[in-house]
């Protein structure tokens, strides 16, 4: 895939940036607001498949590393499961740090209320280790499913935009 | 024609048979058993400590079935990397 125009170009640039803050809104604000890690990590994602788009393969395969995406996933993945078994000392997924104190450890009032970054224990770690995993795994999805789709580009052949 | 006949026999009957079985379904937005809502929506915040009751039921009360949805992306993950990979043996 040629890289795209430089109009195309200079707004991907600008706009992925917006579209990976919402992103990361979102997954922080998993257990306040409407979202969660799937979700956010899916927008996060959309960051990698615009540039992608942008800017073709060949640049992009430069940039970023395989390797980093391989580590948020495995990394994500180990994170949720050793969250739940360091509960296991009541049950399997047992929410220990909640009204603990510490991290995440704030009580939340009954009813309507504004609302803290500093509640619900696991929830807001699982979160976060959940979004961490959905963004390298769909971004690797999409750096693999582009390697295969083009195979003749990573030959080092030149690629030329539309405008040159 | 008779392939047709058929067809039309067997959509009326399956019809029939959905459309009986729609009438016994409860109205919509009306849930038959509320006791489990009741209780989510009045313990949420206190056990879970988390104001997004929706949540605190994927990633508390239900987490083992998040963590089988991880595992699902896992193996896509995998399973994506298997079929694009270049480098191998004969």
């Amino acid at each position: 895939m040629n890289p795209l125009s430089v109009v195309a170009r200079t707004v991907c640039n600008l706009f992925a940036w917006f579209l990976a803050v919402f992103g990361i809104y979102v997954i922080i604000h998993g257990h306040l607001t409407p979202g969660g890690g799937f979700q956010g990590g899916a927008v996060v994602a959309t960051f990698m498949a615009f540039l992608l788009v942008a800017h073709g393969g060949k640049k992009m395969q430069s940039w970023v590393k395989k390797d980093i995406f391989t580590l948020m996933e495995c990394g994500g993945l180990t994170l949720f499961i050793s969250a739940g078994l360091l509960g296991m000392s009541n049950t399997f997924f047992y929410n220990f740090l909640a009204k603990a104190g510490g991290l995440f450890g704030s009580a939340v009032p009954i009813g309507p209320n504004p609302g803290a970054l500093n509640t619900s224990g696991t929830i807001a770690l699982m979160n976060l280790s959940v979004g961490l995993e959905v963004v390298g795994g769909l971004s690797m999805i999409l750096l693999y499913m582009f390697s295969g789709a083009h195979p003749e580009e990573s030959l080092g052949r030149e690629e030329a935009g539309h405008d040159r | 024609m008779k392939a047709r006949i058929f067809f039309l026999i067997s959509i009326l009957l399956v019809g029939g048979l959905l459309w009986t079985g729609l009438q016994a379904v409860h109205p919509f937005g009306i849930p038959g058993e509320t006791p489990m809502d009741d209780y989510f929506i009045a313990n949420a915040q206190g056990e879970a400590a988390a104001n997004n009751v929706v949540t605190s039921i994927v990633f508390d009360y239900r987490g083992f079935d998040t963590l089988g949805e991880g595992a699902v992306l896992f193996t896509a993950v995998i399973s994506v990397a298997a079929l694009f990979r270049k480098r191998g043996h004969n």
